[in-house]
């Protein structure tokens, strides 16, 4: 018998339609990825019981684990589907989209609030102009490695996935965002700002919301210190509390 | 907003910028995006960005630059563009860093730079290898900068249907698909830029990413933008072979001293070294994929007979290359399961970029009034052969420049285009989901896209030959017939993807007749188009731009001459230094 992967898909055609289950089984072969176990279906949907239906839909660009598109939860882990390899996985291979953002349909959902709330921690720089400025700060090695770890964050929202805290009915903007905030207060111009962030992120939804549960780390594709980054926010929040007090009176 | 805001439809480099450089002028915009514009194509660039800042003290300058650009692409490239870009290099690179993009840093905190293709000079800035992904991030946040003081309007998963034209011919607005609700609807503009990237999927497996539809280009063309040396496709040599998409490994592999090697006579042949003295492993990528190609198909030379040839780090120190490499190797690793450190990768050449596009003028304008195009999806700049490095660059100096004259465009006062337009053009596109939907055929739009994909990734990349290409283009014709009776698994109303496939899918078979014919028209070989026929390039008949139109369902093609008033032509060298 030819080998063959079995994948079980949590399929739903809008945000107030019901949900339900479906089952594919399609034809193995090496270093097959979850995305293109998705492409195939999408090919010939056919159930595992012979039913023809509709392609499951989902999001995608990259397939190179860089645009962060394609994130859902395979087999109950948060991850994206191009890097997912048949091979390390269990079958049936379990499919459901990410559980914290609005549906659209069945894989894909809107993550429109993490870039909201982006904007919300005034994480770039102030640029004075486009125009011909010259060369920017001067940088060691060593704070670029660091900062380049940070800036590598594709708002895929696998840390809000997994975080106790962060819900649609909740505010606290998560880890992703905290770590942002970090990294453009490290960045010498960005710095400069930095009590604008701070002043933001002390609001309800900002770094006290978060709960110290520690998942997020865990689960980030490109291994970014979450958790290092919301404990030296947390220092920069004291600093900061501490120049309001006495700043202000 | 009101309606003057300006519509930039696209948020890779290209259309982040324009929109920087318009709020920076005061004025609103729309931009329009596939995907959440943070996941762009533009992010997959892994190298890094070319400008002759000159600090390794080699002697550089944007005038060297400019020289290597114009030879990269064969002269094929207008040169007073091509001058502008290379001369802005350093102010984008500088303006990138104040941004706060970590590029990497010299010992003294100077801005690193690494080789790169067609050049001996150090003139690459670099983001570890994601670099694409940083630039995309930095020009995403001063957007949003502009979207948090209420200039910038996003529109996430909208696809661009057809252009809204008044009765004097000019751009006034777009007619746009929400995806999600699969609702159709117009939106008058002043002025419209297009950066919507390149059309890569015509091609199947490539480099490109899933949103490279080439459809909006295509869309435009169809309402009467000219199209420029879309005949010039980019192979890149080094990717690696997947069953989804073929991935890139970024040619910065080999600025950073990776060496391409086989066996031959049982022994290592590193054959770029050998053949190409002077640039060795660093020879452009047309010429790379053609000597790959040559070893691999017509040799026989791939190791052990594989469809590959090695491209080796292993003797690199480990640290530097997880901190200049590290992102590339990353992606070889997880995918192919191998380390790539202390083992050679296994590296074929893939299609990574279109050199053609939309023609525009010297201002990114279209020769349809008002309809701008910066990025990969405009035709200026890299002639018949881009150099690795200059794509970003290309994309944000586009961005960069289209701004003000954009601006002065939405300025002058037009009569007021009628609603009826608006009404009639968002039933054209409605009617063509309506039949699309209504379709009850035996086809598999998918099917046809994999057919389409393999014929022109095997029979129209790095060789072609005219008897080939004529087998093309009828069987392009005859998927096209084939594409008119699909049969859609899926009626719903809500982001039905197979629907926007089945239209799409139409979108590149016709591109592909436009690559076919003038690939067929071209009988020389320049940069990227190779005719073993005709090996050589043939300046006296064909040092000329190709230009295509469409009207009334056939393809025109016409020629105009390249501006070469800066550099004299030259024979294209690579086995000795010019």
């Amino acid at each position: 018998m030819p080998k063959t992967v079995v994948l079980k898909i949590k399929r739903q055609a809008g945000p107030d339609e019901r949900p339900y289950w479906e089952e594919f089984e399609i034809p193995y072969q090496e270093r097959l990825n979850v995305l293109f176990c998705l492409q195939t279906i999408q090919r010939n949907p056919v159930t595992r019981m012979g039913k023809a239906t509709s392609a499951p839909v989902w999001d995608q660009s990259c397939l190179e684990e860089v645009c962060g598109a394609c994130t859902m939860v395979i087999n109950g882990v948060v991850r994206q589907a191009c890097t997912a390899l048949v091979d390390d996985l269990e079958q049936p291979i379990v499919l459901e989209p990410l559980t914290k953002f609005p549906l659209i349909k069945d894989l894909m959902v809107d993550r429109k609030r993490f870039f909201d709330d982006l904007k919300k921690s005034k994480t770039w720089v102030a640029i004075d102009g486009t125009h011909a400025l010259g060369a920017g700060p001067g940088c060691s090695q060593e704070l670029q490695q660091i900062r380049y770890a940070l800036a590598r964050c594709m708002t895929c929202g696998c840390c809000l996935e997994v975080c106790p805290q962060y819900g649609p009915e909740r505010p606290f903007v998560g880890a992703a965002v905290l770590a942002q905030v970090r990294l453009f207060n490290l960045h010498p111009t960005g710095a400069m700002q930095a009590d604008e962030r701070l002043e933001e992120m002390s609001k309800p939804g900002g770094i006290t919301d978060c709960g110290n549960a520690q998942n997020c780390v865990r689960v980030c594709p490109k291994d970014i210190p979450l958790t290092e980054s919301i404990s030296a926010l947390g220092r920069q929040m004291v600093g900061y509390g501490m120049r309001k007090f006495f700043t202000k009176r | 907003m009101s309606e003057r805001a300006i519509i930039v439809v696209g948020g890779g480099l290209g259309g982040l910028m324009a929109t920087i450089r318009i709020c920076e002028l005061g004025h609103p915009v729309k931009l329009f995006s596939y995907v959440p514009v943070k996941r762009s194509h533009s992010v997959t660039a892994q190298g890094g960005i070319n400008a002759s800042i000159n600090i390794k003290g080699e002697g550089d300058s944007p005038q060297i630059h400019f020289e290597e650009t114009v030879v990269g692409g064969d002269f094929l490239a207008n040169q007073p563009p091509a001058k502008g870009m290379c001369d802005d290099a350093p102010n984008i690179v500088y303006l990138l860093d104040r941004m706060g993009v970590p590029f990497n840093r010299t010992p003294e905190g100077n801005l690193d730079f690494r080789g790169f293709g067609g050049t001996l000079y150090h003139r690459t800035a670099f983001a570890g290898a994601t670099t694409g992904q940083q630039l995309v991030y930095a020009l995403d946040e001063q957007v949003r900068r502009y979207e948090a003081e209420g200039l910038v309007e996003k529109f996430e998963y909208w696809s661009m249907q057809n252009l809204l034209k008044d009765s004097e011919g000019r751009c006034r607005g777009i007619v746009a698909l929400n995806m999600p609700t699969m609702e159709v609807r117009a939106f008058r503009a002043p002025a419209v830029i297009m950066a919507v990237g390149g059309p890569g999927l015509i091609f199947g497996r490539t480099t490109n990413s899933m949103i490279n539809t080439g459809s909006a280009v295509v869309r435009a063309f169809k309402a009467g933008a000219r199209l420029g040396n879309p005949e010039f496709v980019q192979v890149h040599p080094t990717a690696i072979a997947g069953v989804d998409k073929r991935r890139l490994i970024s040619e910065s592999v080999r600025g950073e001293g990776g060496r391409v090697w086989t066996y031959k006579d049982g022994k290592k042949w590193y054959f770029f070294e050998e053949m190409y003295p002077a640039y060795g492993n660093l020879v452009p990528r047309d010429i790379a994929s053609k000597v790959i190609y040559d070893i691999v198909v017509n040799q026989g030379l791939g190791p052990n007979g594989g469809r590959y040839v090695f491209l080796d780090v292993s003797h690199i120190d480990d640290e530097v290359l997880r901190r200049k490499l590290g992102g590339v190797l990353e992606i070889y690793e997880k995918f192919m399961g191998e380390d790539p450190y202390h083992n050679p990768m296994k590296v074929y050449p893939a299609v990574h970029y279109s050199m053609g596009g939309l023609w525009v003028d010297y201002d990114q304008m279209t020769n349809v009034p008002g309809l701008f195009a910066v990025g990969e999806c405009d035709y200026q700049y890299h002639g018949a052969n881009r150099l690795g490095a200059n794509s970003l660059l290309s994309c944000i100096y586009a961005g960069r420049i289209v701004g003000p004259p954009a601006v002065e465009y939405a300025g002058q006062e037009l009569p007021d285009l009628p609603d009826s337009v608006l009404a009639e053009t968002v039933g054209i596109e409605e009617k063509a989901f309506e039949e699309v939907f209504a379709s009850d055929g035996d086809q598999n739009v998918y099917q046809i896209q994999d057919e389409m994909g393999e014929m022109m990734d095997s029979e129209v990349t790095i060789v072609r030959e005219n008897a080939v290409l004529d087998k093309v283009a009828a069987r392009l014709e005859e998927l096209d017939a084939r594409a008119a009776r699909v049969g859609l698994r899926d009626k719903g109303r809500r982001m039905n993807a197979e629907a926007i496939f089945a239209r799409e899918v139409r979108d590149r078979l016709l591109y592909s007749k436009v690559i076919v014919k003038t690939a067929r028209a071209r009988e020389e070989s320049r940069g990227a188009h190779y005719k073993p026929a005709l090996p050589k390039r043939n300046d006296d008949e064909w040092l000329k731009t190709t230009i295509v139109d469409y009207a009334d369902g056939e393809l025109n093609i016409s020629y105009e001459p390249v501006d070469i008033s800066l550099l004299p032509l030259r024979e294209r060298r690579y086995d000795v230094k010019h």
